[in-house]
């Protein structure tokens, strides 16, 4: 998977290395800015409330 | 051959994938979400300040009005650390719960009579309450408004109860239909810390009131 990847990224080896870095910290921001605060809430930590749905859950 | 091994090897490539994404996961429960935690409860606490500032009757409480995630008042637990202060916002879901204290809204107000009922975060999100099982029965609990110091005393040592127990929070705690005579606080948390598979409750009475104009209440160093 990673191989195929690197392999199809364009330009040298330092081009490919600059375009990974910006991969990943492309997806550290939708991981934080977007999916984690989203699957946050859905997780059975961090509930502190007395709630009859909490029963559900 | 071939396709077995590039099997193996990308399965292998996504369970270490996996492992990754929890990892960064953990990076983001226990450091991005108290840093944005503290820094979106410092904003509801300055908004609220300036807003206290600019009010033309500093002198009386007036809770008309307040929707879901305004900070409305500071919550003191001395017991936490002398200079322990959190912001109360209304409601108690995630987001609200995320800038604060969370106030639950079909629970009284301040001082008032009925069950005055918070939650907060024991670990993650700022963590506010991360110590609230050092709360002992004497303590003294400070809900700071625009013009008074409402000073509770805690008369439980923390009492370990099922998420489903919403009785704790009734304005005559575990007495569902009883119509409340006296002015009371709950607390609300997970336990354990690292789990919420139970909640910490912590009760108590009104004290005493004391308006911001004779100063800081004993209870807070004054």
């Amino acid at each position: 998977m990673y191989g195929w990847i690197w392999r199809h990224l364009p330009g040298n080896n330092a081009v490919k290395f600059g375009c990974v870095m910006l991969i990943i910290a492309a997806l550290i921001y939708v991981l934080f800015v977007y999916f984690f605060p989203w699957l946050d809430p859905r997780l059975p930590f961090n509930r502190v409330t007395v709630d009859e749905a909490e029963a559900l859950s | 051959m071939a396709v077995a091994r590039n099997l193996v090897r990308g399965l292998g490539e996504v369970l270490i994938t996996l492992g990754v994404l929890v990892l960064l996961f953990a990076v983001y429960q226990l450091v991005y979400t108290n840093v944005q935690a503290n820094r979106a409860a410092a904003a509801v606490g300055d908004r609220l300040e300036d807003q206290w500032a600019a009010d033309p009757n500093p002198v009386k409480d007036s809770f008309a009005g307040i929707q879901t995630g305004d900070g409305f008042a500071f919550l003191h637990v001395p017991r936490l650390g002398a200079t322990w202060r959190k912001p109360i916002v209304q409601g108690v879901a995630p987001d609200q719960l995320a800038r604060g204290v969370g106030h639950y809204p079909d629970s009284a107000m301040p001082g008032k009579v009925g069950n005055f009922a918070v939650a907060g975060h024991r670990a993650t999100h700022g963590e506010p309450f991360r110590d609230l099982n050092r709360l002992r029965t004497g303590d003294a609990v400070v809900v700071e408004t625009k013009a008074n110091w409402y000073v509770y005393e805690i008369d439980n040592d923390g009492e370990i109860v099922l998420p489903s127990e919403i009785g704790v929070v009734l304005p005559v705690p575990n007495k569902p239909g009883v119509e409340p005579t006296e002015r009371l606080v709950t607390l609300t948390t997970c336990d354990p810390r690292w789990g919420s598979t139970h909640r910490l409750i912590f009760w108590g009475h009104l004290e005493s009131v004391q308006p911001k104009s004779e100063g800081r209440p004993a209870a807070l160093g004054g």
